[in-house]
């Protein structure tokens, strides 16, 4: 027997609620004390093809999903012929009797049957075939033996702005699931749950904890257009804004966007643009502006696959260099890739200080992966009183004293000008897209330009200076040692534990602060490495490319991936077979 | 006490001798300072061409982006400070080639900007090639068998797309000019200022002597009424012989955008904290997550 520690994955059809029936699940089981990380899959389409959510649960903190299913919960006969294979041993599956399974492969995997009339229990205690859904997590909360109370908190939760008329109704479908199981199969499955006393933990994804963390910020103008998976991020804005006096304004295209975010920024508003990699594409003459005439912005970036239009709903990390070097011209521009929840939190705030800091962009770089996979995090994981430090702005009090024109560029040894916002009697001024003078005044004069450049590049120095050694995970001293950045981390993790635990010893540097690369901390942080192994989500390893092109430092391999589903432990396991 | 001098450069225009960028320019300082407004207090935003470059000869607060991106930026900088008055200054490829959509969402968003187009119908600073309000025919460097476009009607498409002050104006009446801006300066949210300006190097057609005859002012007919839409739309489709120029159409009974912004009623943003809640209130955000 086993307790905590499984996997769920609920599959179906788009419209069947497979995301919100997995998230209530796992929420429930986080109420119950348990760690939790999620993964969902699903299709660029509003009815029909095949979803899934997979739900890993354990006693302990955990950064990623793993191809081991416990519990199948399948809502169609899609979902049986796709994830059977995936059970494991000892495992079960259940579905509605409706639905056809072959007995002889399951017997072959010793995977045993669960058949629930769920369809039946929601219509007879319910009334509605749609509560199908909460039969199945009763029925997944009775096989497994968790308390059904953790199940019907977050029902009455979840159905309360549907009247108590639904909670009832749902909560007494979940306990004629809850009952069907226990009576028909009683304690059989080998694969147990139960809870813990915890205080409370939040089930909290990537792009949630982004828009927190820009929110304690102090972000005030959020400016976007849809584009999976970075619109999650605008729409939680738009729904906190009026309480959290934030603007937030679904623009008419990404250019806009951008641009908007930039006149907030210019006028002294800490601003910010969430996207995908095809928005962030419309985006970049812009990115230029902010990074000719010295405004502050931040740029989100969630990665999808690309080129073009790629895979819409799924995950790739093709984009790094594409953001070191993205708008015509040479500027600096601050790159954070964070690679867990805890980490995008802390790269939000973090990009408006940098932003600030060198008034310059800073991209926060993303991807789908890290976006929609939400895991358990204590509450003070993400300690909202964050620091803020908005760089060299003159006062009111400053700018009164001023006896000479103002100089919005001028000349200084970091490079960093101190700003005024427009709107003060003694800081008149303009500036311009076109190379300007100290004024901001257009400028073709050959000695200027250098001047101004010099001045500009300076400041990428500067913040070289302040960019945060890699991470570091694993003992100091390994055979294997591997490069990763961004959501890769997750799996990777989970396979080094493995690793460890297997007796072959391994660690882990990442890398999240990407630009200005810490050229001398990413030295120090892999000379010492016996075997170096980049693992990144894109075709060609691009930050082994970065690293190489700034270190000299050359990985002995590659573990990547460029189907669109994320990497698992396993897979990067078997991988690692191949390359050492 | 404001004067003109006071939006004074001493950095000089690059127009050529006749430009009529020269006439916005004066009409718009003259405008500025006869509505009492500080330089500190106006952010003139423009984009790229030869009409963007007023800002740079003008003391006042100033921002010269992208080429079609002036009403985005402008947009952006009126909801960060509501408090200064936001003009634009760009032409007609800015505003309604390059920058096509912003232009139809800005007009429709009703954002308090006042949006002054220099319409030469024709690209100067790229010297010489058509534009989106060129006549069909127009025979340029890009149009060397004429133009096979039909032209770009900028009031009746802000017509349509529910405009609430649209008006022309003409760079050969700076007093006309004058009081069209101040009274733009006075709408409550975007007020579309197309100006026709010839352009003396590359567009020879549409010259001072051509348009002179050919322009009226519609609040010269006591009984034109501004607020009937029909009679705007006949209006904006009015050209040739007879090009009217003045306030077209207008409302003040359609509240700006910013009017409407929750986050806004407490004041410009930028002069807002930047936590408004306490602590309190921000930890209970995590109660959604629990």
């Amino acid at each position: 027997m086993s307790i905590n520690d499984m996997s769920f994955k609920f599959a179906g059809e788009a419209g069947q609620g497979v995301e919100s029936t997995g998230r209530g699940f796992a929420k429930a089981l986080v109420r119950g004390g348990l760690y939790v990380f999620a993964l969902q899959d699903y299709h660029s389409r509003i009815r029909g093809g095949h979803n899934f959510y997979q739900i890993r649960v354990a006693n302990h903190d955990i950064y990623s999903h793993d191809e081991k299913v416990h519990v199948l919960l399948a809502f169609t006969q899609e979902a049986i012929a796709e994830h059977l294979r995936e059970i494991v041993p000892g495992g079960g599956i259940i579905y509605d009797p409706e639905l056809q399974v072959d007995q002889d492969a399951l017997v072959s995997r010793s995977v045993k049957a669960f058949p629930v009339p769920v369809n039946q229990i929601a219509i007879e205690e319910g009334g509605n075939k749609v509560m199908s859904n909460t039969a199945a997590t009763g029925a997944a909360a009775g096989l497994t033996g968790l308390d059904l109370e953790v199940i019907n908190s977050v029902i009455r939760d979840n159905f309360a702005q549907k009247g108590t008329a639904v909670v009832e109704s749902n909560l007494k479908v979940a306990a004629a699931a809850y009952r069907f199981v226990r009576e028909k199969y009683g304690d059989s499955f080998a694969f147990r749950l139960q809870t813990r006393k915890t205080a409370p933990r939040m089930l909290i994804s990537g792009n949630e904890a982004l828009a927190l963390g820009a929110l304690m910020a102090g972000c005030k103008f959020v400016a976007g257009y849809p584009m999976t998976p970075g619109s999650p991020i605008l729409e939680w804005f738009a729904t906190h804004s009026k309480d959290y006096g934030v603007v937030t304004k679904h623009a008419e295209d990404e250019i806009a966007a951008i641009n908007m975010v930039i006149g907030a920024a210019q006028m002294g508003v800490r601003a910010m643009t969430p996207t995908s990699g095809g928005g962030f594409s419309l985006m970049v003459e812009a990115l230029g502006l902010a990074g000719m005439t010295e405004v502050p912005i931040v740029v989100v970036n969630i990665q999808r696959p690309g080129p073009a239009t790629g895979h819409a709903t799924r995950h790739e990390q093709g984009d790094l260099l594409f953001m070191l070097y993205a708008a015509q011209g040479e500027f600096p521009r601050i790159v954070l890739a964070p690679g867990t929840i805890e980490q995008c939190f802390e790269a939000a705030y973090r990009a408006f200080n940098l932003a600030e800091k060198y008034q310059c962009p800073a991209i926060i770089l993303s991807d789908a992966f890290l976006a929609h996979s939400p895991r358990a995090l204590e509450l003070d994981a993400l300690s909202l009183d964050v620091p803020i430090d908005r760089g060299e702005i003159l006062s009111d009090e400053e700018l009164d004293q001023l006896t000479t024109r103002y100089q919005r560029h001028a000349l200084t040894p970091s490079g960093i000008s101190p700003r005024a916002l427009p709107g003060h009697p003694k800081a008149i001024y303009s500036t311009s897209s076109d190379e300007h003078d100290e004024y901001g005044q257009i400028c073709e004069d050959a000695a200027i330009r250098i001047q101004q450049m010099d001045k500009r590049m300076r400041k990428l120095e500067t913040a070289r200076a302040e960019m945060r050694a890699p991470l570091q995970y694993g003992p100091s001293q390994a055979r294997l040692t591997f490069l990763t950045w961004g959501s890769a981390y997750g799996p990777l993790r989970s396979a080094v534990d493995i690793l460890n635990a297997q007796g072959t010893s391994a660690n882990i540097v990442q890398i999240m602060d990407i630009w200005p690369l810490p050229v001398d901390k990413v030295v120090q942080a892999l000379q010492g490495a016996k075997k170096l192994i980049s693992v990144e989500q894109n075709y060609s390893g691009q930050l082994a490319t970065l690293v190489r092109a700034y270190t000299g430092i050359k990985v002995d391999g590659l573990i990547n991936k460029y189907d669109g589903r994320p990497m698992s432990p396993e897979y990067i396991l078997a991988r690692l077979k191949e390359v050492v | 006490m404001v004067t003109v001098k006071d939006y004074f450069s001493p950095v000089r225009p690059t127009w050529c001798t006749g430009c009529g960028n020269f006439a916005i320019w004066n009409a718009l300082k003259k405008a500025l300072a006869e509505s009492g407004l500080a330089p500190h207090q106006v952010m003139l935003i423009s984009g790229i061409g030869c009409g963007s470059k007023l800002p740079d000869y003008t003391t006042a607060n100033g921002y010269l982006s992208l080429h079609g991106r002036t009403l985005a930026v402008a947009t952006g900088a009126r909801l960060a400070n509501h408090r200064l008055k936001v003009i634009c200054t760009h032409g007609d490829g800015d505003g309604y080639g390059e920058g096509g959509n912003h232009f139809i969402s800005a007009v429709r968003r009703n954002i308090g900007l006042v949006d002054i187009v220099q319409n030469n119908r024709v690209y100067g600073l790229t010297k010489g090639q058509y534009s989106p309000t060129s006549p069909h025919g127009f025979v340029t460097k890009t149009s060397p068998q004429g133009a096979i476009e039909h032209p770009f009607n900028p009031l009746t498409i802000a017509l349509a797309a529910n405009g609430t002050f649209i008006s022309r104006g003409w760079s050969g009446d700076v007093e006309h000019l004058t009081w069209l801006i101040k009274e733009a300066l006075h709408h409550r949210g975007y007020a579309l200022i197309d100006v026709l300006q010839p352009c003396v190097t590359f567009n020879r057609v549409y010259s001072y002597d051509w348009l002179r005859p050919r322009v009226y002012k519609v609040q010269d007919d006591p009984n034109y009424d501004p607020g009937d839409k029909a009679a705007a739309f006949a209006k904006t489709q009015e050209w040739g012989e007879r090009i009217p120029i003045g306030i077209l159409y207008r409302t003040e009974d359609v509240p700006a955008y910013e009017e409407q912004v929750p986050a806004l009623a407490t004041g410009p943003l930028v002069k807002q904290p930047l936590r408004v809640k306490t602590m309190a209130e921000y930890e209970r955000l995590k109660q959604e997550y629990l």
